[in-house]
């Protein structure tokens, strides 16, 4: 029977897929979450897959902090010209001058909580009722417990120790009004198996993926890139230093690895190798043991 | 350097899904964290983070069930309360885990991890041998018609390494197990502790040679398992474009959940019976002349026939059986108890119908199998023999012929959770 095996990448695409026309089909709006990086990048793949030969069914929803590198968004909107999918763009800056979210102090204030807020008011401005995620299991350890389908109450709140058991391949996206699922198709993907099928595809990725010399600032071991949004501390100072990103995410919170890798191969082997998990250079998730776990709870992504 | 053999290797590795149940008194979260970190699948910050966290509890050792005991209330309570997933790879294969706390109350966690799951870790504790627990993991395993177990018995340095322990566990579980019809039973003497046989051979037990838990894990052959002989497609989704390239493009969107399929075969729709031929096995990334379980594709077909979600389409030379009058195997899922003849809905396959439950058969002692007939009370944990009568048919299989198609979900319509799992007989 071996004419008749799928491989693991092929296994796990097809699950995606699964899922995602699950979601059409179950759900009246559906919104796939973008932020720029790679797993939403391949989530956006899968959903052309998932579809074709129609166009992807449900916008792009991009919160954006205004702590952005340039080559993402020049990369989303080049991105959404060629797939032809509508982009939906919501700013953190909108809701502080709201007053429905307020800056953080400090010296690199993050605006990664705040995500949250603005989130939830794109959720009710909308009317979302699904919001595909591109999270995986295998990033932290509160995601290794979350579902594919992952229910939200009112609030927009996870109740982890409530959650609705998963069987077989059968998602029950049944909800009351106002509440809303957020669904995980990539759950089980690893950071490698990510890299591996952007390889297996060719799909595009922003340049800072790849290694380039950048100036960055090292706080408490977390590269920051030099931008407007950050103070330099006493004695730190900007140094040029070849590197490139694991993660894409609020300039004031994602940490530079240094690195040579200029190929997807290159990244294959340097991720094969790499002794710290991606999230490890991120600093929102330092701040306490359960940070993502919290933050989830609250509406996180 | 562009490294062929490394694209070469990833895109010809297999995946495995397997299941662990047991408690941390087995050896199971240690066990995990031997395969996970012999196979460096541990990263040094997350190794970091649990010995700062086994520090602050006072440990003297490193807990690795910290690694797999996510949640706050887990950690605080030091137990596993949910699944929890893990992954490892290595070149050959890449493995999925789910983890389950191996508690009683925690059946329908056991259920959830089993439902998905290849292959299933039996840990025993040689010291005690075979337990309640033990056969309770195992008949939850052969429910859920899980093809291979893997039974390790571990703490093997606790008993001197001793084959006579070993082997008289073997025939205990051997025996015990026989009427459970399991096809693939694989015995390792083990100690998670010390990594003896976990991912590196013993030396401890020359007398053992079956191979260590992580290069059976590798090999189990595990191809046969899904039934690629009866052609089995969920309509999940139809696609209709409307473009001008694609005016008149009708497809059908789902995942072959058994069987294979050729273009130009002939097929029929459920329930409408109408036959018809595949005119073309679509994906993104081209025409397929040939598909096969579990790939998600679109198909079209030579005649315009009225077909939509929940529909199936299936080959005139194995049909489904189909009724609305099911008998199943079920485990509550739920705090409120089932009620007989209470309404729910039902989702199977990519179809949802109102059900009600008939009449419930009897319990199962989950620890010795033996029917329970008098009380019919099925509460949280219970797993029962019930009938139910569906508002329209269903078309299925034996939950033994074929997973997707034999399995089944119930909702309560007022609290929209799933409440109970079926497998049908």
């Amino acid at each position: 029977m071996s004419s008749y095996r799928l491989s693991h990448l092929k296994q796990l695409e097809s699950e995606a897929i699964f899922v995602i026309r699950e979601v059409v089909a179950q759900f009246e709006n559906p919104v796939l979450l973008f932020s720029g990086g790679k797993d939403s990048i391949t989530l956006v793949r899968l959903a052309q897959k998932a579809f074709w030969p129609s166009k992807i069914p449900f916008p792009l929803l991009h919160i954006d902090t205004g702590h952005n590198f340039a080559e993402t968004i020049q990369f989303r909107d080049e991105l959404v010209e060629r797939v032809g999918v509508k982009l939906i763009v919501r700013y953190v800056q909108d809701s502080i001058n709201r007053g429905t979210a307020v800056e953080e102090k400090g010296p690199n204030p993050s605006r990664n909580a705040l995500q949250t807020i603005t989130l939830l008011e794109a959720i009710e401005e909308f009317r979302f009722d699904a919001c595909f995620g591109g999270a995986r299991r295998d990033e932290e350890k509160a995601r290794a417990k979350e579902r594919f389908f992952s229910h939200r109450d009112e609030f927009g709140q996870w109740d982890p120790k409530n959650q609705r058991p998963e069987l077989w391949n059968l998602f029950n996206g049944k909800k009351h009004i106002g509440e809303h699922f957020r669904v995980f198709p990539i759950s089980n993907w690893t950071e490698m198996d990510v890299w591996q099928y952007i390889a297996m595809e060719n799909i595009p990725i922003p340049s800072i993926y790849f290694s380039h010399k950048r100036e960055v600032v090292n706080r408490r071991g977390t590269l920051l890139a030099k931008s407007d949004y950050i103070t330099l501390l006493n004695g730190e100072k900007y140094e040029e230093k070849q590197v490139r990103f694991r993660t894409v995410g609020d300039m004031t919170c994602t940490g530079a690895v240094e690195s040579d890798a200029a190929t997807l191969e290159d990244i294959i082997r340097e991720v094969s190798m790499a002794r710290n998990t991606e999230r490890g250079t991120r600093a929102d998730d330092k701040r306490t043991e359960t940070a993502m776990e919290d933050r989830k709870k609250q509406g996180y992504f | 350097m562009t490294n062929n053999s490394t694209i070469d290797n990833y895109l010809n590795m297999d995946l495995l899904r397997f299941t662990t149940a047991g408690s941390v008194d087995d050896g199971k979260s240690t066990l995990i964290g031997r395969l996970l970190y012999d196979s460096k699948s541990i990263f040094e910050d997350q190794l970091e983070a649990i010995e700062e966290a086994s520090n602050k509890k006072g440990k003297e050792y490193v807990d690795l069930s910290l690694l797999t005991d996510g949640l706050k209330a887990e950690r605080e309570q030091g137990i596993t309360i949910d699944v929890a997933y893990r992954y490892f790879a290595t070149p050959k294969r890449k493995f999925i885990i789910a983890d389950t706390p191996g508690h009683v109350q925690y059946t329908r966690n056991m259920v959830t991890g089993a439902s998905t799951a290849n292959l299933a870790i039996i840990l025993i504790d040689a010291r005690n041998g075979v337990t309640e627990q033990t056969c309770r993991h195992t008949i939850i395993a052969s429910l859920l018609q899980i093809k291979h177990i893997i039974v390790c018995i571990n703490k093997m340095d606790l008993v001197n390494f001793s084959q006579d322990v070993f082997e008289k566990i073997k025939n205990a579980y051997l025996q015990f197990a026989a009427p459970l019809n399991i096809n693939d039973i694989q015995f390792i003497p083990i100690s998670a502790l010390h990594g003896d046989n976990v991912v590196e051979p013993s030396t401890n037990m020359p007398w053992y040679t079956g191979g260590t838990l992580l290069s059976n894990l590798e090999n189990v052959n595990i191809e046969n398992d899904a039934d690629f002989q009866h052609f089995r497609f969920p309509v999940q989704y139809v696609i209709r474009p409307h473009s001008e390239k694609y005016h008149d493009f009708r497809g059908y969107a789902g995942r072959i959940e058994g069987g294979i399929l050729k273009k130009g075969d002939e097929v029929i729709a459920l329930p409408s019976g109408i036959k018809t031929k595949i005119k073309s096995i679509e994906t993104f990334d081209g025409q397929l002349e040939t598909a096969f379980t579990p790939m998600s594709v679109t198909l079209t077909l030579e005649d315009d026939i009225d077909i939509s979600r929940g529909d199936m389409i299936v080959k005139p030379d194995s049909i489904p059986h189909t009724a609305q009058e099911i008998e199943l195997m079920i485990c509550w899922l739920n705090e409120k108890k089932m009620q007989p003849g209470g309404k729910y809905i039902l989702k199977h396959t990519t179809k949802e119908a109102k059900c009600i439950i008939k009449e419930v058969k009897y319990k199962i002692n989950i620890n010795t199998l033996e029917p329970i007939t008098d009380n019919r009370d099925v509460g949280l944990n219970d797993i029962a023999r019930v009938v139910i009568k569906s508002a329209s048919p269903v078309f299925y299989d034996t939950y033994s012929q074929n997973r997707s198609t034999g399995s089944l979900i119930l909702i309560d319509e007022f609290t929209n959770e799933t409440v109970g799992a079926g497998m049908i007989q």
